[in-house]
């Protein structure tokens, strides 16, 4: 199960954070905090996971942008990390080449897409074309 | 309205907070927003709430406080429209967590919104419900979420489904009412639907035994089915990754089919074919592959055995570790090491990749292979193992080095094929990586090397040879010097020859040449350099001709501000220069070290052997009395006796190395005894020796052993006045110490004659009291001493009623025959004598120990004197 997903870029601002277990909002604040110092720093050549504290973190660099989820020490990272890459070949994909200020301005429909595609920390969709469909079929209801 | 195309504000928000150049500045425009936004939601307007609320989420996610806008939350989602709705769950999710007592009222409207005729909405309050539900609201709502598995837009029906998996880890007892409504769901044929399907029908076998069986029974076949279908797919293009048909599908399918077969060899039994095809079929050259092939590993590894399919397995995961990709490496090793377990066979054959990836420059890499290979070793592959590790040891990081090291000593210990070998390894380890090697590990070492009596001229030739290009590694270096100390003259006459060696001339100069070398090198710390100390003292003995300059070796230490370099330098030169005649006895070679009883004390005091610089704190001028003890102790080298030392003591390790006398009495028969009895009888004379030295030993004899229940006399009580005396002595010079070796070195011991065997002791003395003991044996009981107890009065009044009184532990049996008398006239004028009869049952095991009370009467005046002997000699 996926605990929280992470979005930050190298300077460790959170651009989308989503938590699926309850967490004090301090608490949120000092893991958003950890887990952007274990892999800022980490050699590109290095394995994309990461143990943090009772779990393991998979982290992804797109640019500048680290996209870090955290999941149970018996979960396939190499799933997971697969995972990663779907989402932002969504984002890629409705945002057309997507970059962090889209991001930035979007957050909320980030935070849509995502809801789209995980739902309580486990996978909701793996289509791309039905994600995004369905966006669309959102987007005219505003 | 939309808020984020009408009114820019939340743009204009975003593109203020993001000019700002300080955090100053971003503070300022945040407080300002929040103002206004605080300002709003006072006057209640409706129109922009979504818009703040939008604002607040941007605002919180920079980490600013954002309570105040919860309560709009509730009146976002409760109000009518989609997109007022749609920011007010978002904010739910963001801003408010299961927790906090606000979730109670949004209860309501997210039953309302559940029931709602627009799917959209529905959707949207089953996502709110599973990324937030409480243990609460998962009771209230479970009814709801159960009849949307089953609505018509497959949109809806994945979600319910993930949303179900929230509520039955929240409340596991409702896990019931979703078994038939999952299970329905493995037939579907949308993937969204299918797999949120497979994942809640997995989590429910997780949290409901009765859900586990049914889905075995009922659902194993068909998911089989799915599986097969899914793999012989053709290729689509919108589930289509790296070639492979969803393959997040065929990971949750194959970890679904591991749930239900884990246990139960008939489902296990069904799954075989479709796990092979999967494990044989897929495309490894791309992570998704690798993922599927990686999971499918899992399930054959959880299953019920096939062994066919288990080698098919094992060879995936090789395959994996020659992948050039480090994740995969990553996630074999991981594999591996569970993999073990079931079939270390067949992990074996991947044993050289493995070891190639103890070299991996990823640390975590190292880690795993290195946990790996630590556990693969055995009898028959640790020769060429430890060599590549050793060889590793040279090249690898600081950072690893020690964990390497540890590995590596443990492997070469637990492992050993000949005891030769063994030593090779170790002294390759010690010189590449000395520091690293833990105090223990090394303490075991020395333990085998005096085991090893033939190999001993070998080993100290071989650190000889050492030690002339690595002298930086702490423990390799005391390691030597002991050795050094120990076998001096084996090293110069070549004792001990094996074939394999190249003779080397080594003269005894070249051999203190590199034990003063050791003492003057600045970087190696005090106890290397009192090892050094103790290692000349030896030579000079074994190496007559080179014993001047030993001295003057030794004496360069006699102003040392080390107040424990100082000590031993005067103690070991008035050695040298008084008492030719004892010092070749004072530093005999080390009696055969036992390693069972090394190796039962170690795991019984692992605590804190570790760091030993505590020594030179003991060593101030007025210092407590016991730290004195301990010098004595080194120097006579054989006064703490085979008790376990008091691992709490600063002076363990010295200790362990100095007088490590631990083995039994039983084994230093023979020309042990003559030195022995000497020496206790120069303990007996200096009289500080008798309760100082051995106290510290044995005091853990008596905790150790305490049924009598009272705490133990404190050893330091009655050394205090002893122990001040001698400290003295060595600070001024040891004049005084000498005196008293001097009496010795020209009486013969005085109770020599009376007792061949064991000496006799001073068991008690006080200012008007004196006891001693003398043994005897038969020689057909061992276990059995008749001591023979003498009391003197020492002071000017006569004693009446006069009652010694004796306590022993458990093991020992006191049998105390009646006294000569009950009166002790004054000044020594006659005395009383009382034998008794200890046997004791761990003879050869544990030393004698005894609590003695004495109580008389003086002019008619009670008094009582009590004590704890434990100098009691060895072997009885």
């Amino acid at each position: 199960m996926i605990r929280f997903i992470l979005l930050q870029n190298r300077q460790g601002k959170t651009r989308l954070a989503k938590y699926y277990v309850p967490l004090e909002e301090s608490e949120k604040h000092k893991v958003e905090y950890e887990v952007h110092r274990l892999v800022v720093n980490r050699d590109p050549k290095f394995t994309n996971f990461v143990e943090f504290r009772t779990h393991k973190v998979i982290y992804r660099r797109y640019a500048g942008l680290f996209f870090s989820l955290c999941v149970d020490i018996t979960d396939n990272e190499l799933a997971y990390l697969e995972c990663i890459h779907l989402f932002v070949e969504i984002l890629d994909h409705f945002f057309s080449n997507v970059c962090e200020l889209d991001l930035v301005f979007n957050f909320h429909k980030v935070y849509l897409i995502l809801d789209e595609f995980i739902l309580a920390g486990e996978l909701q969709e793996t289509s791309k074309r039905a994600i995004i469909e369905r966006m669309g079929e959102l987007e005219k209801l505003e | 309205m939309n808020p984020f195309s009408m009114g820019t504000s939340l743009r204009d928000m975003i593109r203020a907070i993001r000019a700002c150049k300080t955090a100053a500045e971003e503070r300022a425009v945040v407080r300002k927003e929040c103002a206004s936004i605080r300002d709003a939601i006072n006057e209640n307007d409706p129109d922009y709430r979504h818009r703040n609320i939008a604002k607040l989420m941007f605002i919180h996610m920079l980490g600013y406080p954002t309570h105040f806008g919860q309560m709009e939350c509730l009146k976002l989602i409760a109000s009518p429209g989609f997109p007022e709705k749609r920011i007010g769950y978002l904010g739910l999710m963001l801003l408010l967590d299961e927790r906090q007592e606000v979730l109670m009222l949004v209860t309501n409207s997210l039953k309302q919104d559940l029931n709602h005729t627009n799917q959209y909405i529905v959707g949207l309050a089953l996502c709110a419900l599973g990324n937030i539900c409480s243990a609460e609201m998962a009771r209230d709502l479970a009814p709801e979420v159960e009849r949307l598995m089953q609505f018509r837009d497959p949109n809806i029906r994945k979600k319910a489904a993930l949303c179900s998996i929230r509520i039955i880890k929240k409340v596991p007892d409702l896990a019931e009412n979703f078994v038939n409504p999952a299970a329905s769901l493995l037939r579907e044929k949308h993937h969204g639907v299918l797999i949120s399907g497979v994942q809640l029908c997995t989590e429910l076998c997780k949290v409901n035994s009765d859900a586990l069986e049914y889905f075995r029974k009922k659902c194993t076949e068909g998911v089989v089915k799915t599986l097969k279908d899914l793999a012989n797919s053709p290729y689509a293009p919108e589930y289509d990754i790296a070639g492979i048909t969803d393959p997040f599908l065929h990971i949750r399918l194959v970890k679904l089919l591991r749930v239900l077969g884990e246990g139960d060899a008939d489902a296990s039994d069904s799954m075989n074919d479709i796990l092979a095809q999967v494990a044989t079929k897929t495309e490894s050259n791309k992570v998704a592959g690798n993922a599927i092939l990686y999971e499918c590993v899992q399930t054959i590894m959880s299953i019920e055995d096939n062994g066919g399919l288990r080698v098919l397995a094992i060879n995936i995961l090789g395959k994996f570790l020659s992948n050039r990709d480090n994740n995969i490496r990553y996630v074999a090793l991981n594999m591996l090491m569970k993999a073990v377990i079931v079939d270390a066979q067949a992990v074996q054959r991947h044993r050289a990749t493995i070891l190639e990836c103890v070299k991996d420059a990823d640390a975590s890499i190292r880690k795993r292979a290195l946990d790996l290979v630590y556990v693969l070793v055995n009898e028959s592959n640790v020769k060429p193992l430890t060599k590549e590790l050793i060889d590793y040891l040279e090249v690898s990081d600081q950072d690893f080095k020690g964990d390497l090291t540890a590995k590596i000593c443990s492997i070469v210990a637990k492992f050993s094929p000949e005891k030769i070998w063994y030593i090779d390894q170790m002294l390759k380890v010690l010189s590449e990586a000395g520091n690293f090697v833990k105090d223990e590990t090394w303490h075991a070492f020395i333990v085998v090397i005096s085991n090893a009596s033939e190999l001993q001229g070998y080993t100290v030739r071989a650190l000889y040879k050492a030690i002339q290009t690595s002298t930086g590694q702490e423990s390799f270096v005391r390691v030597a010097v002991w050795c050094i100390g120990e076998y001096g003259e084996m090293l110069v006459n070549n004792i001990g020859m094996l074939d394999i060696e190249d003779p080397i001339t080594v003269t005894e100069s070249d051999a203190v040449d590199v034990v003063e070398t050791t003492i003057k090198c600045h970087s190696l710390d005090l106890t290397t350099k009192a090892m050094a100390l103790v290692a000349l003292l030896k030579l000079s003995s074994r190496f007559p001709s080179c014993s001047e300059r030993i001295k003057e070796i030794i004496i360069q230490y006699k102003g040392n501000f080390v107040l424990e370099l100082q000590q031993r330098s005067l103690e070991f030169n008035s050695i040298i220069a008084k008492h030719q005649n004892i010092r070749s006895a004072l530093v005999e070679r080390m009696p055969v070290l036992d390693e069972a009883t090394f190796v039962g004390r170690r795991a019984g005091s692992l605590t804190d052997t570790a760091s030993t610089p505590a020594r030179p704190s003991v060593n101030l001028p007025n210092g407590v009395s016991k730290p004195s003890a301990s010098p004595l102790v080194d120097l006579l080298d054989l006064s703490s006796d085979d008790a376990p030392a008091p691992s709490s003591s600063g002076s363990d390790i010295l200790q362990d190395l100095l007088g490590v006398d631990l083995s039994p009495a039983s084994q230093q028969s023979g020309a042990g005894h003559a030195p022995k009895s000497g020496t206790d009888a120069l303990l007996d004379l200096l009289s500080i020796g008798s309760p100082t030295a051995q106290s510290s030993p044995s005091t853990i004899d008596m905790l150790s052993s305490s049924m009598n229940g009272k705490t133990p006399v404190s050893p330091l009580d009655d050394l205090s006045s002893l122990s001040l005396s001698a400290r003295a002595t060595s600070n001024a010079g040891a004049a005084p110490v000498m005196d008293l070796l001097d009496g010795f070195a020209s009486n013969p011991p005085k109770h020599e004659d009376k007792g061949p065997e064991y000496p006799s002791i001073t068991a008690h003395e006080s200012s008007s009291l004196r006891m001693t003991f003398s043994f005897s044996k038969q020689p057909e009981n061992p276990q059995t001493t008749v001591i023979q107890a003498t009391f003197t009065n020492l002071s000017s009044n006569a004693y009446t009623d006069f009652v010694f009184q004796a306590a022993v532990p458990k093991f020992l049996q006191l049998h105390l025959e009646p006294a000569s008398g009950n009166t002790l006239p004054a000044s020594g004028n006659g005395s009383i004598t009382q034998s008794m009869r200890v046997t004791n049952s761990q003879h050869g095991k544990k030393s004698l120990v005894m609590r003695l009370r004495i109580a008389y009467k003086v002019d008619g005046q009670a008094k009582l004197e009590e004590g704890q002997i434990s100098n009691f000699p060895r072997g009885l």
